[in-house]
């Protein structure tokens, strides 16, 4: 991984270099947005379905430690092997040591954000076992030694000549080659080589079941499953709030999930797990499954932003978020980016990421589209809040995040400032327009409105 | 260390007051034609639908589409003639030589076009995504309306695995352009059969 040196501002102003390209990411994105409302518009109960999913996530929360239990249970008779794991060094250490017990070197990896989180592949990396993401955003993106930018469209900053050279160097595709079908194919290649060689998969989780104690892992490739069912041992990673209580709970989330993420109706595998492989004449596969806390625990506790962990990483607060949209991915130093990560963050180490809840607009798009209600940008409201009373906020928004507080804290202060701002806008358009507004960069200054909303409301609502 | 001990007894103490299970209410959903809009959703999902009356026409259909590709492999009775690869093999990595498996699930949903495949219509869990083409039979009548109908439908502890598969295997990672043929299946074919009542029984 890269590391980035830079907070979310100075790496935005980075990305914002290159204009046509900033223009385009922020298009690609909107553009899967506009395929979630389409799904979302389709079904007459896609409210009611939100509504159900974040109350099953509400009552998982409250009753996290009798699930997890449950779960436990239910797995270990499914033949199941359970371990867990306070924090990503214990993840990643219980990981090592199945490797090593069988003697296995070379793994290969479907989708998982934990991992990303643990920081697993550079880990084993270290301790001499080779990882193969097999996701293809992934593979593009590891090749490149640099994390995914989008939890669900891991390679989404890149253009396809990008991914050309990278191929060209690394799977000899015909240099120049550009080709989405022909790059893919390349890929596929590659990687079915690896399926076929490899004796552990590693698999993220979308959904584990209380009551069943199995879980169910998502992808549109396949990749999770061609590397499970042919691994002798296959180990599940999820953090755990993955947890859900019945089996029926599913229908609604997988309902939700692909089509808040990508617009389909349902990704294209939906994989269930619920007792390990027995092949004819051989031993039984091994299933393991780690519950990773990481942190989690701890942000249970926080009334404010327990919310969080409600989330099924479906991408849609990324897609529809007009600062990840023109800031891209890696600028949030963060596994997971966006709204969601910028909430997640904080929890795990407040300094390293006071920057992030101030990524935000508070425009509260990312909470109308998450498919489990998450009060995003509320509380990316009240980080700031935290963070500003234990010290953590950055230099640059210190003084405006002050001034703020004092106006939206005051109503009438607000309508004043409000007013007053809009003529100063009108006689010097220069002193918003300068170098010392952060929103002025890469941006022309709307034409101020000679009434504000409220003024409009008064004078239209006597009529 | 007992990370267990420590992690249940924090989300113990941290977690909030105890909520009562959600209401029941029921989504209910109905589409006019079943079928319809069933195939419509695999033909969305990237895969076709062939609505068929009897066994000889899928054979008849998988000869006419597949007739070229050797190592036809089929998990159906009936089918064994057309087939020309076992799958009497142990180790599922074998199966990797195949080009187009034959199977039967058991039934569909409507809202999205997938099919419940599961263990116990197949010799190997890999089948499905090693082939290079995949076709599935399904009852016509075997099909509900949406998700929530499906888990009701199916007990998914009744299998040690099972899947939701909804079209060929596909992928948009590369500048969000739609390829089919990721590591799954290149195709697939989904069979919907309008078996007529056998006047002997
Ligand atoms: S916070 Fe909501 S919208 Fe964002 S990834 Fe999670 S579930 Fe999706």
């Amino acid at each position: 991984m890269k590391p980035t040196e830079l907070d979310h501002a100075g790496a935005s102003e980075v990305f914002n270099q290159d204009e046509p390209y900033v223009n385009w990411h922020d298009e690609t994105l909107w553009f899967v947005r506009q395929k979630r409302d389409k799904a979302a518009f389709k079904l007459p109960e896609w409210e009611a379905l939100r509504e159900r999913a974040s109350q099953i996530k509400s009552y998982g929360l409250s009753h996290m430690d009798e699930l997890l239990e449950e779960f436990e249970r239910n797995a270990i008779r499914n033949g199941i092997q359970v371990h867990w794991a306070a924090d990503a060094a214990e993840h990643n250490q219980i990981v090592l040591e199945l490797l090593r017990k069988h003697q296995i070197t070379h793994m290969v990896k479907s989708k998982s954000m934990l991992t990303e989180e643990c920081h697993l592949n550079e880990y084993l990396t270290g301790n001499g076992i080779e990882v193969i993401d097999t996701d293809l955003g992934e593979r593009i993106v590891q090749l490149r030694q640099e994390p995914p930018s989008h939890i669900v469209l891991p390679a989404i900053h890149l253009k396809k000549k990008d991914i050309g050279d990278l191929f060209h160097e690394h799977l000899g595709t015909e240099a120049g080659a550009t080709d989405p079908q022909y790059l893919t194919e390349a890929a596929r290649q590659h990687l079915r080589e690896k399926f076929l060689t490899r004796r552990a998969a590693l698999t993220g989780v979308n959904f584990a079941i209380a009551e069943t104690g199995g879980f169910v892992v998502c992808t549109n490739e396949g990749n999770a499953d061609m590397g499970a069912h042919l691994a002798d041992v296959h180990i599940a990673s999820m953090g755990f709030e993955k947890i859900i209580p019945k089996a029926k709970d599913l229908g609604v989330f997988l309902r939700l999930l692909a089509r808040s993420a990508t617009g389909q109706s349902v990704t294209t595998y939906s994989s269930h797990f619920q007792r390990p492989r027995q092949d004819r004449d051989s031993k039984p596969q091994e299933m393991h499954i780690i519950i990773v806390d990481n942190g989690r625990s701890t942000q249970l506790g926080r009334a404010d932003f327990r919310n969080s962990l409600k989330c099924i990483r479906c991408g849609a607060c990324m897609n529809t978020c007009p600062v990840y949209r023109r800031s891209g991915g890696h600028s949030y130093h963060n596994a997971v980016a966006g709204p969601i990560g910028s909430i997640l963050a904080p929890n795990l180490d407040m300094r390293k990421h006071a920057d992030l809840p101030f990524a935000s607009t508070l425009c509260g798009s990312c909470s109308n589209v998450c498919p489990v209600k998450i009060d995003i940008h509320d509380q990316l409201y009240k980080w700031r809040q935290v963070l500003a009373k234990e010290g953590h906020v950055p230099a640059s928004k210190n003084m405006g995040m002050k001034v703020m507080t004092t106006v939206l804290s005051r109503p009438r202060f607000y309508q004043w400032s409000g007013k007053v701002g809009r003529a100063v806008m009108r006689a010097l358009p220069a002193t918003v327009s300068n170098s010392l507004n952060p929103w002025y960069k890469q941006r022309e200054m709307p034409q101020p409105p000679t009434e504000s909303f409220r003024e409009w409301y008064l004078r239209n609502r006597k009529k | 260390m007992d990370s267990r001990k420590k992690i249940l007894d924090q989300i113990k103490a941290n977690k909030p007051q105890p909520l009562p299970s959600p209401a029941e209410e029921r989504f209910d959903a109905r589409y006019a034609d079943l079928a319809e809009t069933f195939g419509e959703m695999v033909n969305t999902a990237g895969g076709v639908a062939v609505l068929t009356s009897t066994w000889s026409d899928i054979k008849s259909h998988l000869f006419a589409t597949f007739g070229q590709l050797t190592n036809r492999a089929t998990t159906i009775p009936f089918l064994a003639d057309w087939a020309d690869f076992s799958l009497n093999v142990s180790d599922p990595h074998e199966l990797e030589m195949i080009n187009v498996a034959v199977i039967e699930a058991d039934f569909g949903v409507a809202e999205n076009g997938a099919v419940w495949v599961s263990e116990k219509h197949l010799t190997h869990r890999v089948l499905p995504f090693i082939a290079q083409y995949l076709a599935v039979v399904i009852p016509k009548h075997a099909l509900v309306d949406t998700m929530h109908d499906a888990y009701e439908r199916v007990n998914i502890q009744d299998t040690g695995w099972g899947c939701f598969i909804a079209g060929p295997s596909k992928t948009a990672d590369i500048e969000q352009s739609l390829v089919i043929g990721a590591h799954g299946a290149r195709g697939l074919t989904v069979f919907l059969l309008d078996e007529q009542p056998n006047p002997a029984l």
